[in-house]
This record gives C-alpha cells, structure tokens and sequence, in this order.
C-alpha cells in the first residue's frame, strides 16, 4: 500500500491537451465493451474508442501536438454517468495525471480522489483562456498547483477550485480512502451494533 | 422538542463511525451489492493487500451485466463473458459471500433484485459499484453508486469515506393524467433541473404524486436520480414500504418485524425538518415524454417539437447542437412519427413486473410494426416467473415482441443485445448517451414502457395516450 509520504499530490506540471464539449459521459470515455474484463489493464489504450474511432485521427488524444500530455482540460458536467471506475483508470493509463474543467460528475470526481488524480474547476472565462493557451502552443508546461490551489500556463495563472476535503487529501496522502477507514479499527463494529437491523431486528431497539 | 430531522440526517448519523480529518464522514455501510463487471479488480486489491471481506453477510451478489438474455446456459456462449462469472464465483466462494446465480432463481439487476428479496430496507446505508444504486432509495434507504475502488474499501472496512451532500426536497403536486408514468415524472424532472443540478445534492421526493406511486413506480424515480446528477435519492417510508417488505425472505418477521417498523416509520424525516433547497413540480402537467438527445435532461412532451438550439439558454447550445447531429434530427422537427428501428422494454429502470404490464396492456392492441425489432427483458427471474404466471409472455410473443431471460441486456449492450448501425431505439432504459446501446452510431429515445410498446407496435413515436 502507498504510504502517505509518497502519495501526496502538490502540483502536477506537464503539457496539456484540450478537449472540448460538454456532458462527455463515461460511456464515451470508456464503452462499454471494454468493460468485459476482470483487471483494469490495458484500458489505456481504449480510452475514447468510439469518438476517436469517428473522428478519424481528428480526436484530440489522436492529435500529434497533444502526445504525451499529462493534464485533460474538458468543459462542463466531465465524466458523467456510470460510476465505472474503468473511466478514470482508461485516462490514468493513457497517461493523464490531472483533470481541469468547468465542473466534474461528483462519482467521476471521486473515482479520481480515489486514484490520487485531482480535478479542479476553473472560472469559465479563465478556462476558455486556458483552453486557447493550450490550443495556440501545446509545447508550454501546464501546472496544476493544489498547494497554491491555481492552474498556470503562458495565458497566466488563474485561480482554481476544488472542494477543501478532497484538497487535503491529495495535499497529505490520504486519497486512500481504505488506510484512513481502517484506522477506525472496533469502532466499526461498535457503530454496526447500534444498528437494529445488523442484529436483525432481534432485540428491543437500544434508546 | 427535540429539531426536527431529515432521514438524510438521521440515517446519516446512525451510521456515523466517526468524522475524518477532512471533514467527511466515515459511515457504515448496511448493505453492499456487488455484480460482476465492478467487482473483480476490488477483490484483486484486496487479494494484493492480504484484506479479508470484514463483513462478509452484509455483502450480495449477482450477475447481471454480462449474462445473455437468448439463453443463461453454461458455459455462457461469450468466453469473456463466463471468465468473468467464474471470477465472481470464485470471489464470492472465496469470501462466504452469498450469490444469485442463475442457478439459484433469484438472478436479476442488481437494483432489482434488492427490493425484491426484502434486502433492501428503510433507514440502511446502501453502497453498490453501480451508479443507479439510488434505485432503492424508494424504501427510504441511503444508496449510494460506487467505483471500484470504494467497492474495495467497503469490502474491506464495510465503510465509506463520503460528505454529507446537501439536501432538495422535490414535491411532485397534483394527479398524473392517463398515460403519464414513473418515467415521465423523473424525465419532467431532469429536464427542469438538468443533468447535473442535483450535482452535491440528495434528492427527497414527495408530494401527492410521489405518496400516490407504487415502491415499483418510485424505484423508477429514484433509479434517474442520478442521471439529475445527485447521487442519492430517496422517499420517505410510510405504509406502502411496509406492506412490501412483510413476508419476503431478508425481511425481519414475527415480534422482530414490528420492531423493525416502529424504527423504519421513525426515521422518516420529521415535518418541519430543513431542506437546503426546496423545488415544486406540477404533475398534472406532465406529459408523456421523450428525449431527443444524447443526456438524460434533453427531453420533451411527445407533443412538443424538438428544440431549436438558438431558442435554448447559452449553458445548452452547443450540446444541443451535438445531440441533434448525433440524432440525426432537424431543430424544430416533430417526435411523434419519427421511424423507430428498434424498441426496448427492461433495465433497472422500467423492468419490474409493473412496467411489463404497463406495455403488454399497450401491446395486446396491435402487431409489433413490419421492420421494428422488440425486446421484452424481465428484470430478474422472480419477474419472470411472475409474468409467467400472468401470461404475459405469450401476449408479447403473439404480439410479435421477443421475450427474453433477465439481465441488463441492450441497456448498456455488455452481452449480444446491441444495435447495429445508426438504428433508432425507442427505450425504457434511462441513459441515451452518444454509443451507449451497443453501436457506436446508435440513437436511443428513453420513454415509458408504454409508449414503447405504442412505438413498436406503430413502427413510430406515438402519443400512447391516443391508444389507452
Ligand atoms: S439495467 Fe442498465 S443502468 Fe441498470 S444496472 Fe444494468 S446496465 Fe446499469
């Protein structure tokens, strides 16, 4: 298991690729097809199949300029519908390390944390600023900076969000949700006996 | 007196087992559904960890993505498909977990199978790697979609680490006119609240609509909540929650039964309990509708024209611009005597024993139209073997609609249920996103199951209250 030291998560800088549209659902980021498997490995190269597929190499993940960019700049509403994992870990194994959008689906959101890959959300007037930035020059280093809690490109530094919870978690490397739930230890099962129905209802309820 | 509460903050803080340095919660979870397309990779992680399941007896599974509805035979005719059954088998034997197999009379969506087997139940927190677990807060449970990394922590830990989503309250007014069901009042919600306003919310429905619905009718309801973006959703539990869980199998019974009713009545929110945000719908004015496009929230009456983009907000434009090119439909085009290729009657959404009913009463007054492809997939087998005795098969089959075995089928097309090609599906399933039913090209229109089976027998979209 990765030990909070090196699982923090203080900025990402990489180059970045830009992906327009709004309400891209998960089917489209991964479909469903490739979900008939038993491990997440190999998803990477399936990522956006069918969109790509009809593109023709148009695709912003096909577009030689992009190649090997580790931050997804998307527009509204990212990543909703199923909560497949498969979504997150398509993009983390196609080589992205960090989201940056309008807004996020919360499952999407989440399913990020979970993996240690943050999204932020910008203002939508610095985001299409953004967006043009990367379009005009895709060389240019993009940092996502959670400590600061800001994304930076040669357009400027523009300030962005992320809901403070997730933001510590990425910050102290405790995205692993099961090392801090297992911390609980008995209270667990303290919590489950105070519930009438684990017992089956069995026993006069406990005021 | 003491504050009034919400079942949010009642069912919330019974299953609180402490608060994380983030400020989220760690919260227990009562019950844990699994299925075999999001949980292999979880049991992997814990394999690698050298975890055991904490609480085996509160984890269920079955098999419900991947299964074919042709025939349930084993070795099921997909290779890929029987790995990942004998993955979960194995899983599930492994860890004393229990599992509704085929074999076992009990398979079925997941979201189907849980109410049905008195599983589910009022005032329990409900995790499942499925994001229409919100299907069961009809029975005034906490129910939560998962990934595949939360499956694990609950395997794990039997807990989650989640914040406290804010709270809507969503009253539905008035009486639903004929021919106007569980679908159009979730679609009618979608549309005024979009896909993704309930993004951070838990939505409770109420209201004279909402008490008046069978649990089947507010399982559909709740089932979309999250296509509204909120990942929870749920009804207060009142006398048509009890009357469904006395006498099935995981209900309590006996002098164990009235002591769970006392609690589940007690945890409905109290009157006077504060919402966060308060929405009201009008119900009588609902109608019978249909989506045009590729999210959820892209619907109208059947009688209504398909939207012109220049007409619509700026926030929704250029989607709408998308969603029609992919539809392949003319702004301002009427729905109704649009051609349909193909019609679905199942899913998690509208494939319980109502719904079939709903469209075999529809069905009974025509043929299946020359060149219409439908499909009739019972929700689980105990739906089955009810439609079995009521006849409905043999309605559907003289009606020319196929009738198939349970599963998720060509919801998401993860088995051989798929369209072909640019196809036009009128669907009672409740995605219709760009390649969501097998075809990278197809185009689903989510309805009713009645006005399905309106659109299968007319070979087009047809107002279903012309036939009732
Ligand atoms: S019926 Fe469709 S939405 Fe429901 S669980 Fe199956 S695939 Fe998911």
């Amino acid at each position: 298991m990765t030990t909070a030291t090196d699982a923090r998560r203080h900025r990402v800088a990489a180059r970045a690729c830009v992906l327009r549209g709004d309400d891209i659902d998960t089917d489209r980021i991964i479909p469903a097809r490739y979900l008939r498997c038993v491990t997440f490995d190999g998803l990477g190269q399936h990522a956006f199949a069918d969109d790509r597929a009809q593109a023709k190499g148009q695709h912003p993940l096909d577009d030689p300029r992009f190649a090997g960019a580790g931050i997804l700049v998307v527009g509204r509403n990212f990543g909703c519908g199923s909560s497949r994992e498969h979504a997150p870990q398509a993009l983390m194994r196609a080589g992205f390390r960090a989201f940056v959008g309008a807004s996020f689906a919360e499952i999407f959101f989440g399913n990020c944390v979970a993996l240690g890959l943050p999204c932020v959300t910008l203002d939508e007037g610095d985001l299409v600023r953004l967006m043009e930035s990367v379009e005009l020059d895709p060389e240019q280093e993009v940092v996502v900076d959670l400590e600061a809690g800001s994304v930076s490109c040669r357009a400027g530094t523009f300030r962005a969000s992320m809901p403070e919870g997730a933001r510590r978690q990425l910050l102290d490397g405790t995205w692993n949700a099961l090392a801090v739930l297992l911390e609980a230890g008995d209270a667990i099962e303290r919590t489950a006996s105070t519930l009438p129905y684990v017992g089956g209802f069995r026993e006069p309820a406990r005021s | 007196m003491a504050t009034p509460r919400s079942l949010l903050e009642k069912v919330w803080d019974a299953h609180a087992v402490r608060e994380l340095p983030d400020g989220q919660t760690q919260l227990f979870v009562g019950l844990h559904l699994i299925h075999e397309v999001t949980s292999p990779q979880a049991f992997a992680m814990l394999r690698e960890l050298g975890l055991p399941v904490r609480f085996p007896g509160r984890t269920f599974a079955t098999v419900d993505h991947i299964i074919p509805t042709a025939s349930q035979k084993r070795p099921l005719a997909d290779p890929l498909a029987e790995e990942m059954l004998q993955a979960l088998e194995r899983n599930c034997r492994e860890h004393g977990i229990t599992l509704f197999d085929p074999a076992s009379g009990h398979q079925g969506i997941v979201h189907v199978i849980g109410p049905e087997l008195g599983l589910t139940q009022p005032g329990m927190t409900i995790a499942c790697g499925d994001s229409h677990t919100s299907t069961h807060g009809a029975f005034g449970a906490l129910a939560f979609g998962i990934g595949t990394s939360q499956v694990r922590d609950v395997l794990a830990t039997q807990c989650l680490a989640l914040a406290r989503p804010r709270l809507r309250r969503i009253d539905v007014t008035g009486k639903l006119a004929a021919g106007v069901y569980a679908k159009d009042v979730i679609l009618a919600i979608i549309r005024r609240l979009g896909v993704k306003g309930g993004i951070g919310y838990a939505y409770e429905y109420g209201g004279p609509v909402i008490e008046a619905m069978s649990l089947e009718e507010r399982m559909t309801v709740c089932n979309m909540s999250i296509e509204g973006g909120a990942r929870v959703g749920y009804v207060n539990p009142d006398d048509a929650v009890i009357a469904w869980l006395r006498g099935r199998r995981f209900a309590p019974s006996g002098e164990a039964f009235a002591r769970a009713e006392a609690w589940w009545r007690g945890i409905a929110s109290d009157p006077g309990c504060a919402y966060d945000d308060r929405v009201e719908i009008d119900g009588a004015a609902i109608a019978p509708s249909v989506t045009w496009g590729i999210h959820p929230g892209q619907s109208v009456g059947v009688d209504e024209p398909v939207p012109r983009p220049e007409a619509l907000p700026d926030a929704e434009r250029t989607s709408a611009e998308e969603a029609l090119a992919y539809m392949k439909l003319r702004p301002g085009q009427p729905l109704l005597g649009a051609r349909i290729d193909v019609a679905f009657i199942g899913s998690c959404t509208n494939g319980r024993l109502s719904d079939l009913r709903e469209a075999a009463r529809v069905a009974r007054l025509g043929r299946v139209a020359p060149g219409v492809r439908a499909l009739v997939v019972p929700g689980s087998q105990e739906v089955k073997r009810r439609a079995e005795a009521e006849g409905l098969p043999e309605l559907f089959r003289e009606a020319g609609f196929e009738w198939r075995e349970p599963g998720c089928s060509m919801c998401l097309a993860m088995n051989p249920d798929k369209l072909r090609g640019d196809e036009l599906c009128a669907s009672t399933s409740n995605r219709n996103f760009k390649g969501r039913q097998g075809s990278p090209t197809g185009r689903t229109l989510l309805m009713s199951p009645a006005m399905v089976a309106a659109a299968a027998i007319r070979g087009q979209i047809t107002d279903v209250r012309e036939l009732l």
